[in-house]
């Protein structure tokens, strides 16, 4: 198994091919749905974003809360293709890495080749196992947005397989 | 008449739906075991393995097996000789005290706010013999409620058609809905029924369903199409078609297609 630390440089990202198990380790944001929605807008209109785009690693996750001894709770990857009619615009602007579950779009899948970015797969269901490579747990933005805010997960050995790599190869079927 | 406290609902349902929140059902864990030792894909083994490791591990520890702690769908079958006032408010209740540390998911559909204690529950009531009331709940995430259909075939599709609605159905949801998938497929009624029935044959434990020959040709067709477990290729799509039937219309089909993920939370309570 591949072992790779956030940010993930160019080299890196066009070194991995779908298919890849891949243990990765450091930053990255979770968003979903409105916190996309949110995102896009504060680009088109030169609001601050919640987090530097360049060369970020964003997880499409709402987590469970925390219980009381816990860093967070249950944290799978949601429906990435709910993300596919923002991604392109987040990829066009910085991200590189993407972490959710199934299919991309064209557009999606366009813009990954464009800008050698990776999509990888976290396993959907997996939620307590994931839970517990979560090092840190912060919000930071869109906290009224509950499980829909914005965190910042520093992760150890989240194993992850490359769904859709930097070429655009895929192993979804 | 028999009668059932408000009380008495809550606090029974309340801890059944905590705990069923918390294990992924045994049976489908017994398919899932299955399922690995007839995978032969890396990629779906990985998956299935994974899968596994998780749901094992939310057996020792208590942990939600998936952050998505769904909309809470409740069957509440009442025996025609029982009372149990306010119902509505006590299945409420219930939900509300066992998702407190589940993720709350229910939102307005127009504003998106969220109701903040997942509630209101999807209440289904049905009348039934008896002085029982039996409340069975489901826990149903949006990945794969989100991937179900409905048909409405013209009758000369015949049993062909209602092969091939599934198997659409399950080729347009791909990985989304988290194969392996279980599938529930409600036949005939018309266009709300054939949904209940959908719905009804995955959160109710039902013996003797009607059509056995064709949920095995319905398993078989949905786990050539090779999409595997979370679309990594593979003969594991789904696990189980489960059918429930009802008359219909001379001139209609309906055939609907609740899906649902392998994360299988759900129980059955009877006061």
């Amino acid at each position: 198994m591949k072992q790779l630390t956030l940010p993930l440089t160019p080299d890196e990202r066009l070194f991995l091919r779908a298919g890849d198990v891949v243990s990765l380790s450091g930053v990255l944001y979770t968003a979903r749905d409105a916190a996309h929605k949110r995102m896009v807008e504060a680009l088109a209109s030169g609001a601050p974003l919640p987090f530097p785009l360049r060369d970020s690693a964003i997880y499409y996750c709402g987590p469970t809360p925390a219980a009381e001894h816990e860093i967070i709770g249950s944290c799978g990857p949601t429906t990435s293709a709910r993300m596919d009619a923002y991604a392109p615009t987040l990829l066009d602007a910085g991200n590189t890495v993407m972490i959710g579950k199934g299919k991309r779009d064209k557009t999606v899948m366009d813009a990954i080749v464009r800008n050698k970015a990776v999509y990888f797969a976290a396993i959907g269901g997996a939620a307590a196992l994931i839970k517990s490579c979560v090092k840190q747990c912060d919000c930071v933005a869109y906290a009224e947005l509950g499980c829909e805010a914005v965190y910042r997960l520093t992760v150890e050995n989240f194993v992850l397989i490359v769904a859709v790599d930097a070429h655009g190869n895929t192993i979804l079927q | 008449m028999r009668e059932i406290t408000q009380q008495t609902i809550v606090e029974r349902f309340s801890a059944a739906v905590d705990a069923a929140l918390r294990r992924v059902d045994a049976e489908t864990v017994a398919q899932l075991q299955t399922a690995l030792r007839n995978e032969t894909n890396e990629h779906a083994r990985f998956a299935l393995q994974t899968i596994l490791e998780n749901d094992a591990y939310c057996e020792k520890t208590a942990a939600y097996p998936c952050q998505d702690t769904g909309l809470a769908v409740v069957f509440a079958d009442v025996g025609e000789d029982v009372c149990c006032r306010g119902l509505r408010e006590a299945v409420d209740a219930a939900i509300r005290i066992a998702y407190k540390t589940a993720r709350k998911s229910a939102a307005d559909p127009l504003s998106r706010s969220n109701t903040g204690d997942n509630t209101p529950a999807v209440l289904h009531v049905r009348l039934v013999k008896g002085d029982k009331l039996t409340l069975h709940f489901l826990a149903k995430g949006a990945g794969s409620e989100n991937m179900s259909r409905m048909y409405m075939l013209p009758p000369s599709r015949g049993r062909a058609g209602i092969v091939e609605s599934v198997v659409d159905c399950v080729k347009i949801a791909g990985a989304n809905p988290c194969p392996p998938i279980v599938l529930g497929v409600g036949v005939g009624g018309n266009f709300e029924l054939a949904a209940l029935l959908s719905k009804r044959a995955l959160i109710e434990p039902i013996d003797n369903r009607p059509a056995p020959d064709l949920e095995r040709e319905i398993l078989s067709a949905v786990n050539a199409t090779g999409i595997g477990a979370q679309g990594f290729g593979g003969t594991t799509t789904a696990l189980e078609a489960r059918v429930l039937t009802a008359p219909t219309h001379i001139g209609m089909l309906p055939v609907a297609v609740n899906v649902q993920c392998h994360s299988v939370r759900h129980c059955t309570l009877v006061l």
